[in-house]
């Protein structure tokens, strides 16, 4: 059946919604900036001269972009199922620090060997990560976004006892100041720049796995169930799907990808492991961000590139607008914030117009494509 | 290593995260999850902080702490009551929003040295009780022994008083509980908002009488989130809220002491000898809310005991369903 203007009018409304809520979050951030006494149009001229002003910028952007779409890939999967993993920092972490050991132990390898197998290790180390909550969420009824919180904590210091102790930078061992970082990876391992900026393989490897996970959630049997017992668990378990493998099957892909990006960085952007004692001093809190590009793009794999790309841009912004106004870059953290209750916010509007449209013409419900993939939909798909 | 003091200590730290822990469960008793605790914390923490930089009266402090950490929950309130948003993503959202809004607003609040703090005091003939009263009794902050009135206050309101009855009736059966002429969305306003205010108290706590200061996010270090799986622990009752919350206080308290002597039972300290297994120990308080949830939830299995049953779901009158 042919959609009516109206009824175009109304998709059109409901896939601008995100911008109207990232424009809704950046006017009350202008009036914070008032708050601060600067000008809000120069801080984000100066955010936007940092993110897209030069092909430099435009390509730190992207670096930033990518460790948050493997994270917001992850989520994807983790909330289709309706598991909620709030542990990418720590799942990140544990990734890089797997990635980074064997990076660092079997130096000899041909690079075409280590790298697939350094990406392969932090896939582990994060499933490994989320893995356990899941379990503990399937087998013990304990709640996940709890206990992915403390191993975030749990991941933070392993991070700062194995980079003080065991596979802390030789040379730094040996002088007073004890660095708390590793050696640097050898040349061969890096991951190629994809043009004469810091711009890396990572990013590329991001986008191809947002289809993959693409098709996984909606062509594979696998994510079809993931997605199912994230509707309703129940009518899954009758319909003979093991709940509980699914449930942790989520958290530990959720996890992978997490740990996926943080191999990712190690061996794309920094080429060893530092810390300076925080999660965020590694991540950058990709993992929560990543979180919030998820959000952004409605748990679709492929609207979290754009919206990945955009919160990339905020926080490489956030960094020039730091420089050039004296505003702390932690702004951004609040926008974060603002941006996802604008869009939370708006989705009873959505909601409403859906329930309407629902109760004119069921018949056209039924058709597929009503704009990017909500929860909403995803139920008339399963 | 002495443990009256590290009970002691205990009790004081406790404090922070008994306050957000009664303020989460009012919150869910309602039937509304705020996972914002730590965010809240953090609002309550840099403007208790602020404020007394400012005027030079920790009590505006505290005031100015609740109120505003109360005003950021009622986002929550407005996106989940009245907008019937997700309240899981509500509660992260609130996380980012009062993690980002103490920070810019605290940004230089680390150098402003030290301020009039809250007073601690003995309490006569109480404290002279052997183990007890060191422990509880002896130089505590006045915000201590609010916590220990607050805590049989609050059992009593939710089990024993009809304001109580009614607190309980909208998180369990909101449709049961509006048919009898309850305001539900009024009264879910107003219990995010008293946790919202509990998580501010909670934060201003830290900075002005347990740990004094700012220190960005680590003033928190994820006490909000250990918090809101104490709720859980302690299966939305007060008094074991309040066993949970000082037996935390206490765990990080021995952490810390734990590493200083050379000689630790008659063993040579490894802690003292290896510094750096000193991040084993720092994992331990995340590590044990993991094992208390585990024990909570399997306890909540055995005896048929449950979160209140609407927690989580939006009313919207005239639904089916909860």
């Amino acid at each position: 059946m042919k959609p009516s203007q109206k009824e175009w009018i109304s998709r059109l409304v409901d896939g601008l919604l995100p911008v109207f809520a990232t424009l809704a979050a950046l006017l009350v951030g202008a009036v914070m900036l008032l708050f601060l006494r600067v000008n809000p149009l120069q801080a984000y001229a100066a955010l936007w001269e940092g993110a897209f002003g030069s092909s430099n910028a435009l390509a730190e952007t992207l670096v930033k972009a990518t460790p948050l779409l493997l994270v917001a890939l992850g989520i994807c999967i983790s909330f289709r199922g309706d598991v909620i993993n709030i542990g990418g920092e720590g799942q990140m972490i544990v990734g890089a620090l797997l990635a980074a050991w064997l990076g660092l132990t079997f130096t000899d390898w041909p690079g075409w060997v280590m790298i697939p197998a350094a990406m392969l290790a932090g896939f582990i180390g994060g499933a490994v990560w989320g893995g356990i909550p899941g379990f503990l969420k399937a087998y013990f009824n304990v709640n996940e976004i709890l206990s992915t919180v403390m191993m975030n904590a749990i991941a933070v210091q392993l991070m700062n006892f194995l980079l003080r102790g065991p596979m802390i930078d030789p040379s730094q061992a040996e002088l007073a100041s004890k660095i708390p970082q590793t050696a640097r990876l050898v040349e061969a391992f890096r991951l190629a720049r994809l043009a004469p900026t810091r711009l890396h393989l990572g990013a590329l490897i991001a986008v191809i796995l947002a289809v993959l996970v693409y098709i996984l959630l909606w062509r594979t049997t696998l994510g079809y169930r993931i997605r199912a017992v994230g509707q309703n668990p129940h009518a899954s378990r009758y319909a003979g799907i093991n709940v509980k493998r699914h449930i942790v099957m989520a958290l530990l892909l959720s996890g992978a990808f997490a740990g996926l990006a943080g191999a990712v960085q190690v061996f794309g952007v920094n080429y060893r492991m530092i810390t300076d004692g925080s999660a965020s001093g590694f991540t950058g809190s990709a993992g929560f961000n990543g979180i919030v590009a998820a959000l952004f793009g409605q748990l679709h794999p492929i609207w979290s590139i754009p919206a990945s790309v955009l919160f990339g841009a905020l926080l490489v912004g956030a960094n020039s607008m730091q420089r050039a106004m004296q505003v702390p870059s932690a702004l951004i953290t609040a926008l974060n914030g603002l941006v996802v209750v604008f869009v939370v916010s708006s989705e009873i509007w959505r909601q409403r117009r859906q329930r309407r449209r629902l109760a004119s013409a069921p018949e056209t419900e039924s058709s597929p494509g009503s704009g990017a993939a909500s929860p909403e939909s995803a139920e008339e798909a399963v | 290593m002495d443990f009256i003091i590290i009970f002691q200590a205990g009790v004081a730290t406790g404090t922070v995260l008994l306050f957000a822990t009664i303020g989460e469960l009012l919150t869910e008793r309602s039937g509304v999850l705020n996972l914002g605790v730590e965010g809240m914390m953090l609002i309550g923490a840099m403007t208790g902080f602020s404020v007394t930089v400012a005027t030079g009266n920790p009590w505006l402090g505290l005031l100015a702490a609740m109120l505003f950490a109360g005003l950021v929950s009622q986002i929550h309130a407005l996106i989940t009551i009245t907008l019937h948003a997700d309240q899981v993503v509500s509660g992260l959202a609130l996380t980012f929003l009062g993690t980002g809004i103490s920070l810019v607003l605290g940004e230089g609040l680390s150098k402003a040295g030290t301020v009039a703090l809250l007073p601690s005091f003995s309490v006569p003939l109480l404290s002279q009780i052997p183990i007890l009263g060191p422990v509880f009794f002896t130089r505590q902050s006045i915000l201590v022994y609010i916590g220990y009135f607050l805590v049989p206050v609050t059992w009593y309101f939710i089990n024993r008083t009809r304001p109580g009855l009614h607190l309980r009736a909208v998180g369990e059966y909101p449709a049961a509980a509006d048919a009898l002429g309850i305001n539900v969305h009024g009264m879910r306003y107003l219990y995010v908002f008293i946790g919202g205010m509990l998580a501010g108290l909670a934060g201003a706590t830290i900075s002005l009488a347990v740990a004094p200061g700012w220190f960005s996010e680590l003033t928190t270090a994820g006490q909000g989130w250990i918090a809101v799986g104490l709720v859980i622990f302690a299966q939305w009752d007060p008094v074991r809220a309040a066993v949970g919350s000082y037996a935390f206080g206490a765990l990080r308290r021995l952490i810390l002491d734990i590493q200083g002597p050379t000689v630790l039972f008659g063993f040579a300290n490894p802690f003292y000898y290896n510094p750096y297994w000193g991040f084993f120990l720092q994992m331990l308080p995340y590590a044990f809310t993991v094992i208390v949830l585990v024990i909570g939830s399997r306890e909540a299995i055995r005896k048929r005991l449950g979160s209140p049953a609407a927690l989580g779901n939006t009313y919207i009158r005239g639904e089916r369903g909860l």
